[in-house]
């Protein structure tokens, strides 16, 4: 076994690939930080406050995973789901029944509630910590919006199955819109909006109508949430994400007393 | 009637939305000025027990079942245990740093040069964690199939009609705002809220380690938002409202036939025709006066003249003017938050202001 090991281990390829010995010493250990583009997310030494569960709840870290397990499992669910009225339902239906260890949609839907809790416990204690005073203030303003897109992400997901669950959810979630000032027919002030007498913002025209590409949760409104779940707002996060992760490096890395 | 029924109607006479928030307030501040004392370990083991065995023992009751185990539920159950846990998590560590702050001792969290190396420390946690929440997920699985209901369909409106879960705290505030406050407007205030938090916060204190002591106003702030008007109305919403989004105690049956006599009144009512026994004013505006002095005055009164207390006057003048008044109009739209249903379950108000005409309703 040491053999074959210590074989592979002096092979082309896998030098080839990992660039250092075995991470055993301070210089190896460094380099596997270094030279791995994914671990080079990381500085190569932190803070010994920052490593500790009790500290970071490693909530930030967990929101992570739970992301990349939302895309793995949603890229697999997008093989089998069109969304249409007339396919998405029995598309689910066959999610469970037909395909091998029918867990997928199960994954997609528990994960998707354990990020919006991971992603509030992880704003619970960079506040506790006092995280987002100087220099990290604009982070945490990243985080806020990712709170925001994280959401709206779970909310979009929420119409997919096209159950009785899912388009009166999003309808009472959607007739908020109806109430935006000016902007929704229902809205304050948007009666006085008018163009040469006739109304300018009508349920034919107004926010909701926008949000859902029609004035009900129909199949306007189910292809729009299908983009905007599976491809807008995992974009516009990714990008976020990124901005987040390069800021807690460049804000110094983790808190801790000064 | 059995002891058991006793408490069960106990409890949900007790779980109406003003005793279960005035309640949970209460608790929250509690929790917040004995930090000290009641996150010591056997304090918060007791309470661990108690919540526990309170849950299980609900579990036994029908209607509490039925609506805390459904799946799409149980994550709101793990949320309360989880910022629960992590409540004390916090304020434990909050405690001992503040007891060692005071004997001049160093922080639980070390000094900036204890530094390790983040291949294995850090890379081993986070593989470990990776490896737990894979597991965890797949249980959960396993266990709680994804809800599906009936296809969908338009014209079959359920009653009660609910935003997922996550949502249900502003869903809630719909019982005493109207959507463009509770839906549009306070969202986006907590939005801008929160993204304000580091610029208005001015405290250079307790950056990076837990302490309650030297940023008291600022955490019992967020944390009232957090945990008593998002966490708590999440639970109002989800577990207490029925049919018609009237209120039923956590083990009574939801009858879709529940009558609820509604008699609230607008401001202006009160004011000309209850006060001043006189007729309505038809001019609209001179109609809802009292109504626009009030909200005025309330949000452009208080912040001059808050400044009369010496701590505030100290707290301006290291912010300036442009962070004073944003904070309080932030604070003060939060406090309403808090006011409007203290109004609706005392004197029964609907409407500080209304323009029916406009939509416009406060
Ligand atoms: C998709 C959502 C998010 C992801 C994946 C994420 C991830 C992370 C990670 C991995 C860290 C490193 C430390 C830790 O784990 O606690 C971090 C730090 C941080 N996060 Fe987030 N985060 C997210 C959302 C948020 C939100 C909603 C906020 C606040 C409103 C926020 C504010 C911050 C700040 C200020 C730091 C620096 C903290 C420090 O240096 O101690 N993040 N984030």
């Amino acid at each position: 076994m040491g053999k074959l090991g210590s074989y592979i281990r002096n092979s082309q390829v896998w030098k080839s690939i990992f660039r250092h010995g075995v991470p055993r010493d301070r210089r190896t250990r460094v380099m596997a930080i270094m030279s791995n583009v994914f671990l080079h997310l990381h500085p190569v030494t932190i803070r010994k406050s920052g490593v500790r569960l009790s500290y970071t709840w490693c909530m930030g870290g967990l929101t992570f995973f739970l992301f990349l397990a939302e895309t793995i499992t949603g890229i697999l669910l997008m093989f089998y789901y069109r969304p249409t009225p007339e396919y998405a339902f029995p598309d689910i239906i066959a999610l469970r029944s037909v395909i091998t260890l029918g867990l997928l949609r199960e994954i997609h839907r528990w994960g998707a509630h354990a990020m919006i809790i991971a992603i509030w416990l992880h704003m619970m204690r960079v506040f506790l910590t006092g995280s987002y005073k100087p220099p990290r203030e604009f982070n945490w303003v990243v985080g806020v919006i990712l709170l925001v897109l994280v959401m709206l992400l779970s909310f979009t997901g929420y119409l997919l199955p096209w159950d009785q669950l899912a388009i009166w959810a999003i309808t009472v979630g959607s007739n908020m819109a109806r109430a935006t000032p000016f902007a929704g027919h229902e809205g304050p002030g948007s009666s006085l909006l008018t163009l040469g007498g006739q109304p300018l913002v009508h349920a034919g025209s107004d926010a909701k109508f926008m949000l859902l590409g029609g004035p009900l949760v129909d199949e306007n409104a189910l292809l729009r949430f299908y983009v905007l779940h599976c491809v807008f707002i995992p974009f516009v996060v990714v990008i976020l994400i990124s901005v987040h992760f390069w800021r807690v490096r460049k804000d110094g890395g983790i808190s801790g007393p000064l | 009637m059995d002891a058991i029924t006793q408490i069960k109607d106990w409890i949900n006479l007790v779980s109406r939305p003003e005793i279960f928030l005035g309640a949970a307030t209460l608790l929250f501040v509690l929790i917040l000025v004995f930090y000290k004392q009641l996150t010591h370990p056997a304090a918060a083991i007791v309470v661990l027990l108690a919540s526990v065995g309170g849950y299980a023992a609900s579990m036994l009751d029908k209607n509490f079942r039925a609506i805390v185990g459904k799946p799409d539920n149980v994550p709101i159950t793990m949320l309360l245990f989880m910022t629960g846990f992590f409540l004390w998590l916090a304020l434990r560590q909050a405690a001992v740093n503040d007891t060692r702050m005071e004997r001049g001792e160093p922080l639980l969290e070390g000094k900036p040069d204890d530094k390790v190396l983040v291949w294995p420390d850090l890379v081993y946690i986070e593989f470990m964690i990776a490896c737990v929440c894979t597991i965890v997920l797949i249980v959960w699985a396993i266990a709680f199939a994804a809800p599906l209901e009936e296809p969908a369909n338009p014209s079959i409106i359920p009653n009660p009609s609910k935003a997922p879960w996550y949502f249900l705290g502003l869903q809630e505030m719909l019982v005493y705002f109207d959507p463009w406050l509770a839906g549009v407007v306070y969202p986006s205030l907590i939005i801008l809220g929160l993204c304000a938090i580091p610029y208005i916060d001015v405290n250079p204190k307790g950056n990076g380690y837990y302490t309650l002591k030297e940023r008291r106003f600022a955490i019992f702030t967020w944390l009232f938002g957090f945990l008593i008007l998002w966490v708590v109305l999440i639970v109002i919403g989800t577990f207490f409202r029925g049919p018609n989004w009237n209120f039923f105690g956590p083990y009574e049956a939801w009858d879709p036939n529940k009558a609820v006599a509604m008699v609230n009144v607008n401001l202006s009512e009160l004011f000309w025709a209850i006060w001043l026994h006189k007729p309505m004013p038809d001019n609209p505006l001179l109609r809802e006066l009292p109504g626009i002095v009030v909200f005025l005055g309330y949000l452009m009164l208080i912040p001059p003249l808050a400044l009369v207390v010496r701590p505030v006057r100290r707290l301006y003048e290291k912010m300036g003017f442009i962070r004073y008044s944003l904070m309080m109009v932030l604070a003060l739209f939060m406090a309403l938050m808090v006011i409007k249903p203290v109004l609706r379950w005392t004197v029964d108000l609907k409407y500080i202001i209304s323009f029916p005409e406009y939509f416009f309703n406060i």
